[in-house]
């Protein structure tokens, strides 16, 4: 397992921050005060939970005078999506084995 | 994230079809160089390849002795097709294999796969899937 997978995997793991990234690919760019209104703890936990979203790659933001914007960048899932390049590995060397195998079989 | 996803692995072998055809269809042979698994070489049987890792839940769909078998893939939210094609060649078999799948989820990538992604993947695509 890569260390771009653990990481995706390690943001996306706690419910409350999964629940905010959601939200911002559902409905687009939102402030942290929008974000806090809807998430059932305080703004310092929600803000807690941007910056290691930002930090995985999963958000990023802009400021507008005194208010922080937040929006999802998909692209960060591209990692989870890559299933064939793991697969392809998984079947390349089965097929290695495969061949030891036949190599083996009838001697 | 709902495209279909194809793997090919294509290999010239210099074996006839028919010994190939014995390795992917005989369970001693298949686990060694697959899993351990309770295949059968008939249509609609359900069979587990079991690795360290997990299992793969299958099914045979097509079966035609020495050319074709192809059987279901399902494992951790993973839905796909196995497809093995064995085409005689001057020298052997030419011996290709084609995975076509849905939903990647990768979750079979991470141990602690129990924090409801299937959920959070099935939302993910809704929201994908809708027309901008």
């Amino acid at each position: 397992m890569s260390n771009a997978h653990d990481l995706l995997f390690r943001t996306l793991a706690d419910p409350t921050r999964r629940a905010l990234f959601e939200r911002l690919c559902r409905e687009g760019e939102q402030t942290v005060a929008a974000l806090t209104a809807q998430s059932g703890v305080s703004q310092p936990a929600v803000s807690k939970h941007l910056g290691i979203l930002k930090q995985a790659g999963f958000v990023s933001d802009r400021h507008v005078g005194r208010q922080t914007h937040y929006s999802a960048q998909l692209g960060a899932l591209a990692p989870l999506i890559d299933w064939t390049n793991q697969m392809a590995g998984f079947w390349e060397s089965r097929f290695d084995d495969l061949e030891n195998l036949l190599k083996r079989m009838d001697q | 994230m709902n495209e279909t996803l194809a793997v090919v692995v294509e290999r010239e072998m210099p074996f006839p079809p028919e010994k190939i055809w014995r390795a992917l269809t005989q369970p001693r042979l298949i686990e060694e160089w697959l899993m351990k698994n309770d295949f059968k070489p008939a249509v609609d049987h359900r069979f587990v390849l079991r690795g360290d890792w997990g299992s793969v839940d299958c099914k045979v769909l097509e079966i035609e002795p020495n050319k074709t078998l192809s059987y279901t893939w399902a494992a951790m939210g993973l839905e796909s097709v196995v497809t093995w094609t064995l085409s005689p060649t001057n020298t052997g078999t030419n011996l290709r294999m084609e995975q076509i799948g849905f939903r990647p989820d990768q979750q079979q990538a991470y141990q602690g796969a129990k924090f409801g992604w299937q959920k959070f993947f099935a939302n993910l695509e809704q929201i994908l899937a809708r027309p901008d």
